[in-house]
């Protein structure tokens, strides 16, 4: 603490008359103003129609209503365990410690798009598998994955503008046909994607369902050298079409229950390597047909637990947590995918836990 | 080391003045990447992956800095401070050197009960401090954000009071901590 000694008097400067005493006032005054509004500028308090990842959720919250404790989007999900075997081809395209020959213990949720939890299971549903590699050296690798072949929205801005349009109309209780094309007609590659999406029947269940990266990551090799890629996880379970015969509310998580306790379900992961011009911002469009594909290793899971018991129900799935030697790509979509999960995260973490629809009494044999 | 000499205004020794204007730069860019990055999606990933690690780096600094600080000899306060201004300026100066110390351990037990890997750079990450629990990361959460928030007000006051002085009183306050050696007038 500085001593209270008095300093010499002469190094003060003769008092200010009132006037110039007002300017330099006033002279401070700005500064201090212009420092606050720099700071405002910066946190986007002065752009109030930005799209940010508060106003994304408060978006999803409005379509899919407040869900204490629960995922603002794909919402409804039960927990799995299991583990990864690298075979070692991976190192090829990364150094990541999780592509060396080995296993690493894995943590996942299946899950169904949209934020209402207890919404009843139907096969055109968007299905989505959240999983957590924990690698040997304390890092990690997390993905979350659909079942969809291309991704509709080519950016954040796609996804939250259709959102807005696809609001149902308070008198027919479904979305303004108006608004609907209109949307279509200023997304071309939505209608192109989702022409795609409709030419793949969905499988009968989870676990014949093959789960798509959709966005392109940055590989980096131990000598430095990167590529990109795309990942799939293909069923060893072989596939068959879904006939949606069910009327059970669970049925899809019912089954995935019941396939899993009668053996473990195993799934290859492949590396779909781009050529120099594939589209690496854009997961709207497939890459073309064949493209080297590298299978690094194989994912069994073997155990499934209710959200209520489970770790994972407190995992933010958020596709950018990544090892070394894997990268984000140019995708708008990944850093916002971020941001967004944080925020619903961020959310959910503090609410009181409701009960999960599938109860802990249902995952038992 | 001395903090005034016979031909120099008192001054702060150069290593507090250095460490002064390293953790000035450092803690306003932490301050405007903190609130930036949690309106952006674009920029969220780059940002929150240069806030974790400058943020360990200012727990760092901090402690070097308070040591420093207790090893050096202060200037002693211009005599145109009164009691209680001079009262002010020691508080604000704790509150200060608390802020830099509790809010990047904030950041990381947050992330530590959220049970994030504490990533710095490349492989390297952080040990969690804290047991897995979400309730205690939304805590955690909220309080990094007031406590930011609190040290953005208290850099306000504090640049404030220097400016005033150094324009309004005019004794010079800002030679002081100025990075160059304070000439007699
Ligand atoms: C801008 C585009 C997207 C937005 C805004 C978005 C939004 C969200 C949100 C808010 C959550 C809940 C996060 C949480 O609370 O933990 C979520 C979960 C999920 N998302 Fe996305 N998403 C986007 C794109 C994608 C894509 C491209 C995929 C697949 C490749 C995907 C797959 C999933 C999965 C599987 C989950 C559930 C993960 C879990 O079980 O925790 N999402 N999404
Ligand atoms: C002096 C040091 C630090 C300052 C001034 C600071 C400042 C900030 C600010 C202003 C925000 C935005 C708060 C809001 O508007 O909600 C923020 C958020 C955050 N900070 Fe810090 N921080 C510091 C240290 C750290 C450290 C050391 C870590 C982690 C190791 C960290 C991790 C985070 C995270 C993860 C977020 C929120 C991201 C999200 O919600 O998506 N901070 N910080
Ligand atoms: C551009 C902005 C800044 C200016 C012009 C400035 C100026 C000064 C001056 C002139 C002093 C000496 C006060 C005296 O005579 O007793 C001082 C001290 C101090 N300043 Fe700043 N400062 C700035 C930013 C900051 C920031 C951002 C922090 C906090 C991180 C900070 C923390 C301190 C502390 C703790 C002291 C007490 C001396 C010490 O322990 O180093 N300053 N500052």
């Amino acid at each position: 603490m500085p001593s209270d000694s008095i300093a010499p008097t002469e190094e003060q400067s003769a008092p200010l008359t009132g006037r110039s005493r007002l300017v330099r006032l006033g002279g401070v005054g700005v500064v201090i103003l212009c420092v606050v509004g720099g700071f405002l500028y910066l946190g986007g308090w002065l752009s109030p129609n930005a799209l940010t990842p508060g106003r994304f959720v408060d978006e999803f919250e409005r379509m899919g209503g407040i869900h204490s404790g629960f995922r603002r989007n794909h919402a409804k999900g039960v927990c799995v365990r299991g583990f990864f075997d690298s075979n070692g081809q991976g190192a090829r395209l990364s150094k990541a410690v999780v592509f060396r020959p080995g296993r690493v213990p894995v943590i996942g949720r299946f899950s169904l798009g949209g934020g209402d939890p207890h919404v009843t299971d139907d096969l055109s549903t968007v299905r989505g598998l959240g999983l957590q590699f924990s690698l040997p050296d304390g890092e990690e690798w997390r993905t979350a994955m659909v079942d969809l072949p291309v991704f509709p929205f080519k950016d954040p801005r796609a996804f939250y503008d259709n959102l807005l349009a696809s609001q149902p109309n308070p008198n027919t209780g479904k979305p303004d046909p108006e608004k609907m094309a209109a949307f279509a007609a200023s997304h071309p590659e939505t209608v192109q994607a989702l022409a795609i999406i409709k030419s793949h029947a969905p499988s009968s269940g989870f676990d014949n369902a093959a789960y798509y990266s959709l966005n392109a990551f940055r590989f980096v090799r131990a000598d430095g050298a990167s590529t990109y890629v795309r990942w799939t996880l293909v069923p060893v379970q072989p596939y068959g079409a879904g006939t949606g015969a069910s009327q059970d509310k669970n049925f899809l998580f019912d089954e995935l229950i019941a396939s899993i306790h009668q053996h473990p379900l195993q799934w290859r992961l492949l590396m779909t390597v781009a050529q120099p011009g594939d589209p690496t911002d854009n997961a709207t469009i497939l890459w073309p047909e064949g493209r080297e594909q590298v299978d690094v290793g194989m994912l069994t899971l073997d155990s499934v637990e209710s959200e209520e018991t489970s770790p994972a129900r407190d995992i933010n799935f958020d596709p950018l947590v990544l090892p070394a030697g894997m990268a984000p790509s140019n995708d708008p979509l990944l850093s916002a995918r971020s941001a967004i999960y944080s925020q619903s995260f961020t959310r959910r973490a503090g609410e009181t836990k409701e009960p999960s629809e599938i109860t802990p009494s249902e995952v038992r044999k | 080391m001395s903090s005034s000499t016979t031909t120099g205004r008192p001054q702060f020794n150069g290593s507090m003045r250095f460490l002064h204007w390293l953790m000035a730069a450092m803690v306003l860019t932490m301050l405007g990447i903190g609130v930036a990055m949690v309106a952006s999606l674009g920029n969220y990933h780059l940002l929150v992956s240069i806030h974790r690690p400058l943020g360990i780096a200012i727990l760092i600094v901090v402690v070097i800095r308070f040591v420093n600080r207790h090893f050096s000899t202060l200037p002693p306060f211009p005599p145109t401070m009164s009691s209680q201004e001079r009262f002010v300026a020691h508080a604000s100066e704790v509150l200060l050197y608390t802020l830099l110390f509790v809010l990047p351990l904030i950041g990381w037990g947050m992330l530590s009960a959220a049970r994030y890997p504490i990533v710095l750079f490349g492989s390297l990450h952080l040990f969690p401090i804290l047991p897995h629990s979400v309730m205690l990361y939304a805590f955690l959460r909220r309080t990094h954000t007031i406590l930011a928030y609190l040290l953005f007000l208290a850099f306000i006051a504090h640049f404030g009071a220097i400016l005033f002085h150094t324009l309004v009183v005019r004794d010079g306050m800002l030679s002081r901590m100025a990075p160059w050696r304070a000439r007699a007038r």
